[in-house]
């Protein structure tokens, strides 16, 4: 049972992880256009030097 | 939105309209912000057209398109204005509107809604977790390995409640003080218990730890909750997009006599405005120069443009027909004769304050019934054994197990499908209880003018008058912009007529058109300036030299699904009233035309609250449908309301409901979707209530496990999300 020891920490660590990002995708507005990204990703125009 | 609508009252209207000045003008130098609504974009191609397009323009700092919302926002220079960028799209090939960027502030409840989010995901990761340990524990953990779970989850759980649990905690602290119960102090009480309990436990190496119940109850409950936020954040959104169409905007003089345009928050007392055909009165005044008509409908409910020339006061919302005028303004802001009925409207009592909701009611129910049921059980156990460790786990377990977690997701979720149904059908529900009470109505009350009828007119005796007759009213109706011009034109040349030669066409605004046809002189327009006798029925005249003259007279064309809306509610039994500020029989030959048995003309807007106060009285649930300003304390009155997108501001405020396109036959549907969706809610309660009943006893005779609790408050919530899904 000391695998518990590495495994507990891991598991917590990947889950936490995996909080932190969902959190900074709120955080940077990633759902404000949910329909609009799904088609964008679509588009063959690259803009290398967006405005903002 | 209503605080935008209703500033405080001031004593003084410039003062009032001096600060928006002041803010206006400290905006100027910087970069503008333009909204604009592009609704029918629908593809990818159309984001990188119109981006594209917006971006080469040489003073758009950047532009990005939200498809989600249809809506482009755009940072330019100042000297940009939003007319620019609507042409530049609209030669593109889509349809764009202007946004009031100051009436879209969505971020406030853009940010409460992102603040629930992370309370939702951070309790659906420690729920996980601690679940995971949980069924460890479950399975046979013993001795040191139980303990250090406990621990573990412990040290995972107490963070996340505190964090996650602040909603409930807050609304069950303002309850207390206000000493009143409602469903968050049980929550929050079984939540503080569980934990406590559990870490009391878990400190004498106990074997039932309720950490995993604890958490999986904040993250079911924080799921209805966002649910219940998203769709009012939807709603509020379609909202205000509705408010920022219109652009508050007035065209003012300059002493020297040119025209500037500014925002009407700007305008004060004794300013000299222009309102071109086709405008709406942005205050109200007095008319100073030119003639014209102006249409009244919107305010007062009657169909007959009213004539307007110099020395005559106007109100705010007024529409201007058919030449330019000049006002001064007498009243802006607050002080309009439009911002007063709002604010009486405000004072009324609403129907929607008399009503109380099918959550509340159950809570009321409910939070005693637990708390008594949990004590008992305490008492009980500690009076049996004098052992408090047992009495307070099995008080513990009875909280748990009794707690709302699937009478807290019983409402949201079934108002989330109905609202989302009702949204594709072109129905907006803004309030939180308008489904409820929708469920109810027995009595449905119309209103006329722009609500059952489209507000543009339709020549009526055209098939029974000369041919060469209309083809002189066309050529003459072609010289004005006239509503009733028009409409002769319309259907003038839908006949197939070809329109008579006149010379010397002119427009006298305020009268109607003249011209010359084989020498002699022609008028079309109003009957004292063709001496003829006025009708009482909207009405226009065509008068030839020498000849008596002809009336042309109107009715107001049907807007689309009236007749179906109608239909379908008298079929389905309910009783159905049309009330109206136009005149008599205007009115009772449109209630013939519909079928509609009880008729009310001539009503003033008290006259209209008063007949909705009266059936009321008389038990009766009213659902009002009107869009006028006549109609906002009617709208506020009736148990629920609902008003076209055509409606002025004051009355989509005051509605509960407001129908997005021009159709009236979704009323009817939504009545039946209303229905199924309070039929929906009470199963839930009665499910949830079902689960009660069988787990309760277990738990006071102190049989109840954590495995059992998160069994019942996984499978009750899971049962109750689906039945919602089963709304049709």
């Amino acid at each position: 049972m000391n695998v518990l020891v590495y495994l507990i920490p891991i598991s917590l660590v990947l889950g936490g992880l995996g909080l932190g990002f969902f959190i900074w995708t709120v955080k940077s507005n990633q759902y404000d256009d949910p329909e609009g990204d799904a088609r964008r990703i679509l588009s063959d125009e690259y803009d290398d030097h967006p405005k903002r | 939105m209503t605080a935008t609508m209703r500033p405080p009252a001031s004593a003084c209207p410039a003062c009032a309209a001096a600060p928006a000045a002041v803010a206006v003008a400290a905006q100027a130098p910087q970069e503008a912000q333009i909204a604009l609504s592009l609704p029918t974009i629908h593809c990818a191609a159309c984001i990188n057209k119109i981006e594209k397009a917006l971006n080469a323009h040489p003073g758009v700092i950047s532009a990005r398109v939200n498809l989600t919302l249809k809506r482009a926002s755009i940072a330019a220079e100042p000297e940009v204005t939003a007319e620019d960028m609507r042409t530049l799209v609209e030669r593109l090939g889509y349809e764009a509107h202007e946004l009031d960027p100051g009436t879209l502030s969505s971020t406030a409840t853009d940010r409460a809604g992102r603040a629930l989010l992370m309370r939702l995901a951070v309790a659906g990761f420690a729920a996980m977790n601690v679940m995971l340990l949980s069924v460890s524990v479950w399975s046979g953990a013993e001795g040191p390995t139980r303990d250090l779970f406990h621990w573990i989850s412990a040290a995972i759980a107490l963070p996340a409640i505190a964090f996650s649990g602040q909603p409930f905690f807050a609304n069950a602290w303002a309850a207390l003080r206000n000493r009143q119960l409602n469903m968050d102090v049980p929550i929050t009480l079984a939540i503080a218990l569980a934990v406590v309990t559990s870490v009391w436990e878990t400190s004498l190496s106990g074997e039932h730890a309720y950490f995993d119940a604890a958490l999986a109850l904040t993250f079911f409950l924080l799921a209805g909750r966002y649910l219940d936020h998203r769709t009012r954040a939807a709603a509020r959104s379609a909202a205000e997009e509705l408010t920022a169409l219109e652009v508050p905007r007035a065209i003012r003089l300059k002493p020297d006599g040119t025209e500037e345009t500014v925002p009407v928050a700007a305008l004060a007392a004794g300013d000299l405005l222009r309102v071109r055909p086709g405008g709406r009165m942005p205050v109200d005044g007095e008319i100073t120069e030119g003639t014209s008509e102006i249409d009244r409908s919107l305010l007062t409910g009657e169909t007959v443009p009213v004539f307007a020339g110099p020395g005559q006061a106007v109100s705010a919302g007024e529409v201007n027909l058919t030449g330019p005028l000049t006002l001064r303004a007498t009243a802006v802001g607050t002080e309009t004769s439009l911002h007063r009925m709002a604010d009486l409207v405000a004072v009324a009592e609403s129907g929607r304050s008399r009503y109380t909701p099918l959550a509340d009611r159950a809570a009321r129910l409910y939070a005693p019934g637990v708390h008594i049921l949990s004590a008992l059980s305490f008492l009980g156990w500690y009076l049996a054994t004098w052992d408090m460790r047992t009495a307070l786990n099995i008080a513990a377990a009875v909280l748990i197990i009794t707690c709302p977690c699937a009478l807290g997701l019983a409402v949201p979720a079934v108002t989330t499908a109905a609202s989302g149904r009702l949204f594709r059908r072109g129905m907006l529900i803004k309030h939180e209880t308008a489904l409820e009470r929708l469920a109810q109505v027995e009595t449905v009350i119309f209103d006329k003018t722009g609500t059952l009828t489209a507000g543009t007119p339709e020549p009526e005796n055209l098939d029974q008058l000369d041919r060469a007759d209309i083809a002189l009213a066309l050529a003459l109706a072609r010289g004005s912009a006239h509503p009733l011009a028009q409409a002769i034109e319309r259907a003038a040349l839908a006949a197939g007529i070809v329109a008579a030669e006149v010379s010397d066409l002119t427009e006298v605004p305020g009268y109607g058109t003249k011209g010359l046809h084989q020498g002699h002189e022609v008028r079309l327009g109003r009957a004292s300036w063709v001496g003829a006798t006025p009708s009482d029925k909207t009405a226009t005249f065509l008068k030839r030299e020498g000849k008596p003259a002809i009336a042309i007279t109107f009715a107001d064309r049907l807007r689309e699904g009236a007749e179906e809306a109608v239909t379908a509610l008298q079929a389905s039994g309910k009783q159905v009233y049309l009330i109206s500020g136009d005149s008599a029989p205007a009115v009772e030959a449109l209630a013939q035309r519909l079928g509609i048995g009880k008729w009310m003309a001539e009503a003033l807007p008290a006259d209209k609250a008063a007949r909705i106060a009266a059936l009321a009285d008389d038990g009766r649930h009213v659902l009002m449908v009107g869009d006028g300003l006549n109609d906002t304390a009617a709208l506020t009155a009736a148990h629920v309301s609902i008003s076209p997108a055509s409606a002025l501001d004051a009355a989509r405020v005051a509605s509960d409901i407001v129908l997005l396109g021009g159709d009236l036959s979704p009323i009817a549907d939504a009545l039946r979707t209303a229905k199924s969706a309070t039929r929906r809610i009470t199963e839930n309660f009665r499910l949830a209530t079902l689960y009660n009943i069988i787990a309760v006893p277990l738990a006071m005779a102190g049989l109840c496990s954590p495995l059992i609790a998160a069994l019942a408050m996984s499978a009750s919530s899971i049962t109750v999300s689906l039945n919602a899904l089963r709304l049709r």
